[in-house]
């Protein structure tokens, strides 16, 4: 698959609000494709994740290959080569929280939205993704919910993270 | 003791603009520095500071930046400074607390590492899901500019500083200073071979320093109140303080600055506050997940560089993981490892193939399915990953050293899990 997306209006593909953003990248950088990193993160700041047309678009801009671009977008774990939902939990699963329990939090984490490492609610709202230490190991367990740190979790705050959520949206 | 780190980040923290900053001493170092200071001067100070790098390997800052070209020597065109805000080795939670409550301190130390070293760009490379330290970072940048201590021609100093905030796209390995500036250059970041080494040869082919967050902030106080200050603040054979960290089941775990060489004990004891109710110490990491346990015969031990390393491990980030005797010391191993293995750049084949063979051994003793030679591969994957010069940087070497380390102290917790007769599925750390 990769590397064969055949894309008939490939130039039309990136917005011209992205197409800006990545322009202003390449005033900082000697050759084009220093900008790949920027160029995905600004499309995926856009869309979410980075789909095959996507990565087949900048490459095209960057005027790099397609499988040169695969090879970074790959390597990034903030950078989707899946979609997502509108939120995703980073999931620290690394030593001092581990300690702390937060393997039964994670439990809980999935428990309460139904979905393991690396899958998305039906609802579309959440993705879950375990994450290497987040610098709060003096608060552990912890997690990011989108741009929110949440700390010493438990039982209580993991329900309450998410009901919360969920009633913030409905109204 | 004098708070010097820490002393604008109070118990309760609250963030800090270029006002309060400078209410208390905040650019006093950067105009001394302007107004009496040649760059040639400050970089003996740092040099007669004996500051040695906060990022984990202890290399004395002074030294590091001799080796980039100034002046004639140096070819024309652009020279770096790169401060390393990556902060993803496990156990580690010091730099956070320095951007999120002192941003200031940080671009002070920046601006003036770069008056030193004749650099005219400086990056500061973030892990991205410091999402609060990169705002008030910005925030911060553009009141620098704002007061010209960012920006052309620095308080009419002739000296001119760019200065950005690059978040990262997320991987252990960008930490890694050569690592970190192919991630700059918007590539894998795999490491590079060294020499060239990045003084002479690094971010786009130019002269390039990369220091840590904790190393950047002391240069703001060295450079204002001079070297001989800075040697007086530690308790032992360092000088300077340093940020100490204490994670794990502690009464009260958090992150405290005290002098270099403060005994391993009143950390523990005296601010985290010891042991939690019904828990023993059984070992602890001295400074995150990738330098080696210590137990508690090595509690009296001053956190300094050499004193430490006598005893068979390392300061690393001063930030240590507490390990205590309800914990199984074979699964917390196998969590390090299995994030070592996670985020191996896949390099060279002892690192990429070698750390998935040695998760897959501790799982199998963790899980009830060891083997008696399975405690003979391990010690072998020790010496084969772990071993200098084998792999291309220090990432598998350093995943090798907690391993190392509880064979040698915990050598019966693996026994006992291999004969069926281990416990942790009962008090392993669930909870
Ligand atoms: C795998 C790996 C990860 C590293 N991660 C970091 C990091 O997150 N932050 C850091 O300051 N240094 C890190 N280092 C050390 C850097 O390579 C470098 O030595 C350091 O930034 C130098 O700063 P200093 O001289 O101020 O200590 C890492 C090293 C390795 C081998
Ligand atoms: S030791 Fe590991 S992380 Fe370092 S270069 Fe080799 S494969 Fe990459
Ligand atoms: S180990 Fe989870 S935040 Fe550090």
């Amino acid at each position: 698959m990769k590397g064969s997306v055949i894309l008939t209006d490939i130039d039309s593909f990136l917005s011209e609000e992205e197409l800006q953003a990545i322009d202003a990248e390449l005033e900082h950088v000697p050759y084009k494709s220093g900008a790949a990193i920027d160029a995905l993160k600004i499309v995926q700041s856009q869309r979410g994740w980075i789909s095959d047309e996507s990565l087949a678009a900048i490459a095209r801009h960057l005027e790099m290959s397609i499988d040169e671009l695969e090879g970074i977008a790959t390597f990034y774990n903030l950078i989707y080569r899946r979609p997502v939902g509108e939120r995703v939990i980073l999931f620290c699963d690394s030593v001092s929280c581990w300690i702390c329990g937060c393997e039964k939090a994670k439990e809980k984490v999935s428990d309460v939205l139904k979905i393991g490492y690396g899958e998305t609610t039906t609802d579309k709202k959440y993705t879950l993704l375990p994450v290497p230490c987040l610098g709060a190991c003096d608060r552990a367990p912890v997690m990011m919910v989108g741009d929110e740190l949440i700390t010493n979790l438990d039982d209580a705050k993991i329900e309450a993270t998410f009901n919360r959520a969920s009633s913030r949206e409905d109204c | 003791m004098e708070r010097v780190l820490t002393r604008n980040i109070a118990n309760d923290p609250k963030p800090i603009n270029i006002i309060a900053y400078e209410a208390n001493e905040g650019y006093q170092g950067l105009k001394k520095a302007i107004a009496e200071l040649s760059p040639e001067d400050c970089e003996s100070i740092v040099k007669d500071s004996k500051l040695r790098g906060r990022g984990g390997a202890g290399f004395p800052t002074g030294m590091k930046w001799s080796f980039v070209p100034k002046g004639d020597a140096c070819s024309p065109g652009h020279k770096y400074l790169v401060c390393n805000a990556d902060e993803m080795e496990p156990g580690t939670f010091k730099d956070r607390l320095l951007m999120e409550f002192d941003p200031h301190q940080l671009i002070e130390g920046m601006i003036l590492s770069a008056y030193t070293l004749g650099a005219d760009i400086a990056y500061i490379f973030i892990r991205g899901e410091y999402v609060v330290s990169i705002q008030r970072l910005r925030n911060a940048i553009v009141e620098c500019y704002e007061k010209n201590y960012l920006g052309k021609n620095i308080l009419g100093s002739g000296f001119s500083l760019e200065m950005y905030v690059h978040p990262s796209a997320g991987r252990y390995i960008c930490g890694e200073e050569t690592a970190l500036i192919n991630a700059l250059e918007g590539k894998r970041a795999n490491p590079r071979a060294k020499p060239p080494f990045p003084q002479v040869s690094g971010l786009w082919g130019r002269p390039t320093i990369v220091n840590n967050v904790e190393t950047l902030c002391n240069i703001t106080h060295i450079i204002h109140r001079g070297a001989d200050w800075f040697q007086t603040l530690g308790r032992g054979e360092d000088s300077g303080t340093k940020l100490f960290g204490v994670s794990g089941k502690v009464n009260n775990p958090g992150c405290w600055e005290l002098p270099m060489g403060t005994p391993v004990r009143e950390i523990i004891e005296d601010c985290a506050g010891g042991m939690q109710p019904g828990l023993e110490l059984k070992g602890f990491l001295p400074g995150g997940g990738s330098t080696d346990f210590l137990t508690n015969d090595h509690l009296d031990l001053a956190m300094d560089y050499n004193v430490i390393g006598a005893a068979g491990s390392r300061m690393g980030t001063g930030t240590m993981i507490i390990l205590d005797d309800q914990t199984c010391p074979v699964g917390m191993v196998l969590n390090l490892i299995r994030f070592f293995a996670q985020e191996s750049c896949g390099f060279c084949t002892p690192c990429r193939d070698g750390l998935p063979w040695t998760r897959q051994v501790l799982e199998d003793i963790y899980n009830g399915r060891g083997q008696k030679e399975d405690l003979e591969t391990l010690a072998y994957q020790v010496r084969y990953i772990g071993g200098i010069g084998n792999t291309h940087c220090a990432l598998a070497p350093g995943a090798m050293e907690p391993l190392q380390s509880a064979l040698k102290y915990f050598y019966s917790d693996f026994e006992k899990l291999i004969e069926g007769s281990g416990s942790h599925k009962l008090i392993g750390a669930r909870g």
